[in-house]
């Protein structure tokens, strides 16, 4: 099918690239091995983007993470958009590429969020060949990312976990663990994070994201978290990934802040932290 | 997917059927956490890619002009960095901004400061190659960042007093804008209309004679060509054979 | 003008920017970094999620919108330098425009 044995990201400490840290981040990298960068931010045809690009890839693996996709949709996948990612990908050849289990198009409106499909066969059919597309214009195996979610809806008849452990079979496509989404996720259907990582299909997995999240409380007074990769990753997060790695071993590991961006120690901190938990999941 | 699209943008429209929070109970402030992350999400991109509009109009006037506009044109490409090519046009109809009628002219030069910025890169000739002996003949290309915008307001004034920190108040009339990218920062300087018709001229692909019959007598042809030189814009002289 | 006048001017034109642009650049004087605004804007989540921004709306044909442009151009009298409606000086303007 694919290579197998493309270069592949360290199993380290990552971080979501910001421009605003580009010289910090070549002066004092810390702990931090690789970077992970949004694929949209950088089809442009040129300009500094690409350049701070190019230059980073000299020195850390690069992941491209696609946030525009809508690999979850009803419509056909966007071939223009899936060409500029191929360009992308081509021109950079990233150590991994990853997209969501997420819509974000719809009858040619680009919503720019995450959003959330049921889990029936239809849906898995559907998912599994958008999936397979993408493989094959990229010519690569790509990573797959749990979402997080706010709601359920009435018509899914299969757990998240069982849908990602049939998507990995059909497609061959790995997972992107994203620990905080498990979380958040877990927290909003009223279930055990833990017992969500231990019906895991972790054997795909090949990358871990960690982020902060935001807590409201919904209609009926019950937590409501949200997503919002806009502080420090909180102490249950922590904990969920230990339990994460006793299960996976070492994983490459991103810190996701996308708001409120922090000056670079408090990222390079965080990326410390992780860090010291891999060190101590290593045999 | 075809009733949770359309309520995303339109509150009025009834949360869609066969949502739940999990345990049975209503979906709605569960919906509502996601059509806030569409509206806030796409206001933050207006905000980011337009930030002299949100100067003069203020933070919480941008904020609801921009929820207006995101509901109106909302993106057709997952790709943000191209969004908000609608805007001028919204701003030159939308009522509570009638008495600004600057807005929209200010809104193209920044988005073509944006489009400028994630030009292709494309390397300068050497500055003697200007001394071409069959130059009128020539092709000159420009760099793929360069844009002209004109209006009849000042808007680089207007500009580089919201952008500069030490800028003079904004004062005067009709300013006509060359945006070019020297190297990786988009630099806007007024010009004259002549030079403006001119280098209109090189990029509709019109040989040197005929841009400068375009661009008429009253040009300042050396201050042009060294602004174009010095922005390092002109990227190949092309010679038919 | 006729042809080899004009040739004359140009190449008189092309030396003096030849020799201008010997001179040490200038147009990079007032270079600013504007790239962090420009970078991009596409992320993999959207703000804190407080619900009200995306559950209101206001009809700004109707009544309903009071807000008014608080920024740096509150105030301003911009049709006074439209250029064919131009009335006053600059000086009487200056207090005017956006700073």
């Amino acid at each position: 099918m694919f290579d197998t044995s493309p270069p592949s990201l360290p199993a380290a400490p990552g971080v979501g690239y910001k421009p605003q840290h580009y010289s910090d981040i070549l002066a004092d990298p810390g702990a931090v091995g690789w970077l992970e960068v949004h694929a949209e931010n950088y089809m442009g045809d040129g300009g500094r983007p690409l350049a701070q690009l190019r230059a980073l890839a000299d020195r850390f693996a690069i992941s491209v993470h696609g946030v525009g996709l809508s690999i979850g949709g009803e419509d056909p996948l966007d071939r223009a958009h899936l060409d500029r990612l191929k360009r992308l990908v081509d021109w950079l050849t990233p150590a991994s590429f990853s997209e969501h289990l997420a819509w974000s198009s719809h009858g040619g409106t680009f919503f720019n969020d995450l959003l959330p499909l049921p889990y029936t066969e239809a849906t898995l059919a559907r998912v599994a060949d958008h999936i397979a597309e993408v493989q094959d214009a990229l010519g690569r195996r790509m990573l797959l990312e749990n979402p997080a979610t706010y709601l359920d809806f009435d018509e899914t008849t299969l757990a998240e976990t069982d849908f990602l452990a049939e998507l990995v079979h059909r497609t061959g496509c790995g997972l992107l663990l994203d620990v905080n989404n498990v979380f958040v996720a877990c927290t909003n259907r009223g279930e055990r994070p833990e017992a969500y990582i231990d019906a895991f299909p972790v054997e795909a997995v090949g990358e871990i994201h960690l982020g902060g999240h935001d807590a409201q409380v919904d209609d009926r007074g019950a937590p409501l978290l949200i997503d919002s990769h806009g502080a420090e990753v909180v102490d249950p997060v922590w904990q969920l990934y230990a339990h994460t790695l006793a299960r996976t071993g070492p994983m490459p590991t991103l810190i996701e802040w996308d708001n409120d961006v922090p000056a670079w120690p408090v990222l390079a901190a965080e990326a410390a932290r992780a860090n010291a938990m891999l060190a101590e999941a290593r045999p | 997917m075809s009733d949770f699209a359309p309520a995303l943008l339109d509150p009025t429209l009834a949360i869609p059927p066969g949502l739940s929070d999990a345990r049975g109970g209503p979906a709605d402030r569960r919906f509502a956490v996601y059509r806030n992350n569409v509206v806030v999400s796409l206001t933050d991109a207006m905000a980011t890619g337009f930030p002299v509009i949100l100067k003069l109009v203020g933070d919480e006037f941008f904020r609801a002009m921009a929820g207006v506009f995101v509901r109106a044109h909302p993106p057709d490409s997952p790709v943000l960095a191209r969004y908000g090519a609608a805007f001028p046009g919204f701003l030159e109809t939308f009522e509570p901004v009638a008495q600004l009628p600057y807005l929209a002219d200010v809104a193209r030069l920044e988005l073509a400061m944006r489009a400028a910025y994630h030009a292709a890169d494309a390397a300068p000739v050497a500055p003697d190659a200007l001394a071409h002996p069959r130059l009128m003949e020539a092709r000159l290309r420009l760099a793929p960042a360069t844009r002209v915008v004109a209006s009849p307001y000042p808007i680089h004034a207007i500009w580089r007093a919201n952008t500069e920190a030490d800028a003079p108040p904004a004062q005067g009339g009709a300013e006509t804008v060359l945006v070019t990218r020297p190297d990786w920062d988009p630099w806007p300087r007024p010009i004259a209309p002549a030079a403006a018709r001119l280098i209109l001229a090189l990029l509709a692909d019109l040989p040197f004679a005929a841009a400068l019959e375009a661009a008429g007598d009253d040009i300042d042809l050396a201050a042009t060509l060294t602004l174009l030189l010095d922005t390092k814009s002109i990227i190949a002289i092309e010679v038919p054979e | 003008m006729n042809k080899p006048t004009k040739s004359l001017s140009v190449a008189a034109a092309v030396a003096t920017a030849l020799a201008a642009h010997a001179l040490p650049a200038q147009a990079q004087e007032n270079e600013k970094c504007f790239g962090i605004s420009l970078a991009g804007k596409n992320d993999c989540a959207a703000g804190p999620g407080t619900t009200c921004a995306g559950t209101s709306t206001v009809d700004y044909q109707g009544n309903a919108w009071t807000l008014v442009p608080a920024g740096a151009c509150e105030g301003v009298a911009w049709e006074k330098i439209l250029p064919e409606g131009r009335d006053g000086s600059l000086e009487a303007l200056e207090r005017d425009v956006p700073a």
